[in-house]
């Protein structure tokens, strides 16, 4: 008892990867769902076939034998029932392989089946951050954010697919498998979620020194609920109106920042790097890297290598008192 | 003793690992690096003009990661909108031999920074030091007056010629002819 116990705690801990935070177990959508059920019918279909395969050779093992048996003779009898339980285990394996072909086959039908979505992304993978570009028929209603992308609960999304620079993979477990981003062509994905919630997703191809942290979060919310997130982020950035974040805007503009990013509403209109007209809206910063909060925002504008180790945001020279000014007027962009 | 041999040819690969030093986070204290570079051979008094270079350059053109972010750059801040490919269009060619301003990377560095008559805007403050030197690298390998092994061996987008690595090695010749954009009517 004193070693069972450890041990079959150890057996049950990899099951608490089943649920919740970036699991393909824990299907929230149609695609993960099928995914899901293939993984698990594969698992105890061919888990079943393995321990049949050893129960038989160990009973074939332990079977006792005459001591002096001829071993080239042959008696009718055997060879017939040898024969049959041949027969049938070709039948079964045939059954079994056709079988699990069909299953995929129609799982894939059903993931790669696009219905027509209301909404279409892009979303372009580029060393290490997403953009993600809201697209509609009205040319003032297309916005681009970064990292973080709300979608309407139980209607189907489409992904356009393409990178920048490398290749990346876009993979959000919950709700499908990984489709890859690839430079110079585009790929299409479609993503649903059935329940409410705030799935993480990640590139799934290795892409460079920051890989692990290109994270980005799927925020699937009420129709209304998004509706009025999507109106608010086409809207440009409110102009600030207290003193401290009017500084911060002054020093933002003055600064290298303005090269890269854009702040939609200002003078800034750098496309190179994630929109910042919203970012304070957005829950984490750095893609997926850090938490949005002030400090955070501060720490990464005075040291992006520091977090993350080799990202094209460069360091640059800021005065002691601007830091605060900066950080505010960057929080505070909601 | 063969073990020996066999563990010393071991260590001899694991040596060939570290192609070279990638520092990304560059000083945040220092402000820029202080380059004095003259434009005229001629000074008053005797010595020449005074020179000073911060020998920091041989430290971005020798090294194929400082090389291929300056390649990014050059196309995230706009320098492809004035001098294209490399083979120049409003703005001088940078592939070619001919530096009117010099082509030694301090005085890229300086041209980036200062600004040139005729164009070329200043840089100083809106691109940190780091990323002008990489800059400059990238454009000094344009013409491959960088180390073979450095230079960048592909891009992202098509390119009309060979990759900066395949170029045949070039030289330097200071001075060159009035930019195309100071040849326009003005």
């Amino acid at each position: 008892m004193k070693r069972v116990a450890p041990l079959l705690f150890i057996v049950t801990l990899p099951l608490a990867g089943c649920q919740g935070w970036q699991s393909a177990l824990d299907a929230q959508g149609p695609a993960a769902s099928a995914l899901a059920g293939m993984f698990w019918i594969f698992v105890s279909v061919l888990g079943t076939v393995w321990l049949l395969t050893m129960a038989a050779l160990l009973l074939s093992l332990r079977r006792r034998r005459p001591a002096h048996a001829d071993p080239l003779a042959t008696d009718p009898r055997t060879e017939r029932r040898m024969t049959i339980t041949i027969s049938i285990a070709i039948g079964l394996t045939l059954v079994t392989v056709i079988g699990l072909t069909g299953l995929s086959y129609a799982a894939q039908k059903a993931l790669f089946s696009h219905k027509d979505g209301a909404l279409t992304l892009m979303v372009t993978g580029q060393q290490w951050w997403w953009k993600i570009t809201y697209e509609d028929e009205q040319p003032s209603r297309v916005f681009t954010t970064a990292n973080e992308i709300h979608i309407p609960v139980g209607e189907p999304v489409l992904i356009k697919l393409e990178a920048s620079d490398v290749i990346h993979s876009f993979w959000v477990p919950n709700l499908t498998g990984k489709m890859d981003a690839i430079p110079g062509r585009q790929n299409q994905l479609q993503i649903q979620a059935d329940r409410p919630g705030v799935y993480r997703g990640q590139c799934a191809e290795f892409c460079g020194l920051q890989h692990a942290h290109m994270g980005m979060l799927i925020i699937a919310e009420a129709k209304d609920d998004f509706e009025r997130w999507r109106s608010h982020q086409i809207s440009s950035a409110i102009p600030p109106d207290d003193p401290e974040r009017q500084r911060g805007m002054e020093v933002f503009l003055s600064k290298p920042c303005v090269m890269c990013h854009q702040v939609r509403g200002t003078d800034a209109g750098g496309k190179v790097a994630p929109d910042l007209t919203h970012v304070g809206s957005r829950r984490y910063i750095g893609a997926g890297t850090l938490e949005t909060t002030r400090g955070n925002i501060a720490a990464w504008i005075i040291d992006p290598h520091g977090v993350k180790p080799g990202v094209n945001m460069p360091t640059i020279q800021l005065e002691p008192d601007e830091v605060q000014p900066l950080a505010r007027y960057l929080e505070g962009l909601k | 003793m063969r073990t020996l041999l066999i563990l010393t040819l071991v260590a001899f690969t694991l040596a060939a690992c570290e192609r070279e030093d990638r520092e990304y986070r560059s000083n945040p204290v220092s402000a820029e690096s202080n380059e004095k570079i003259a434009l005229a051979p001629l000074s008053p008094g005797p010595g020449g003009p005074t020179e000073q270079r911060s020998g920091l350059g041989k430290d971005y053109e020798e090294n194929a990661y400082h090389i291929s972010q300056g390649q990014r750059f050059y196309v995230w801040f706009n320098c492809n909108g004035c001098h294209a490919n490399g083979g120049g269009d409003s703005g001088p060619a940078l592939m070619d031999d001919r530096w009117i301003y010099g082509g030694q990377i301090e005085n890229i560095v300086q041209t980036i920074r200062e600004g040139r008559p005729n164009g070329m805007p200043s840089f100083r403050g809106k691109i940190p030091d780091d990323q002008i030197w990489q800059i400059a690298a990238y454009i000094r390998s344009m013409g491959r007056n960088v180390p073979k092994a450095a230079a960048p061996g592909r891009k992202d987008d098509l390119s009309p010629g060979p990759a900066e690595q395949r170029r045949p090695p070039g030289e330097v010749i200071d001075g060159g002819q009035v930019s195309p954009s100071a040849q326009m009517p003005q």
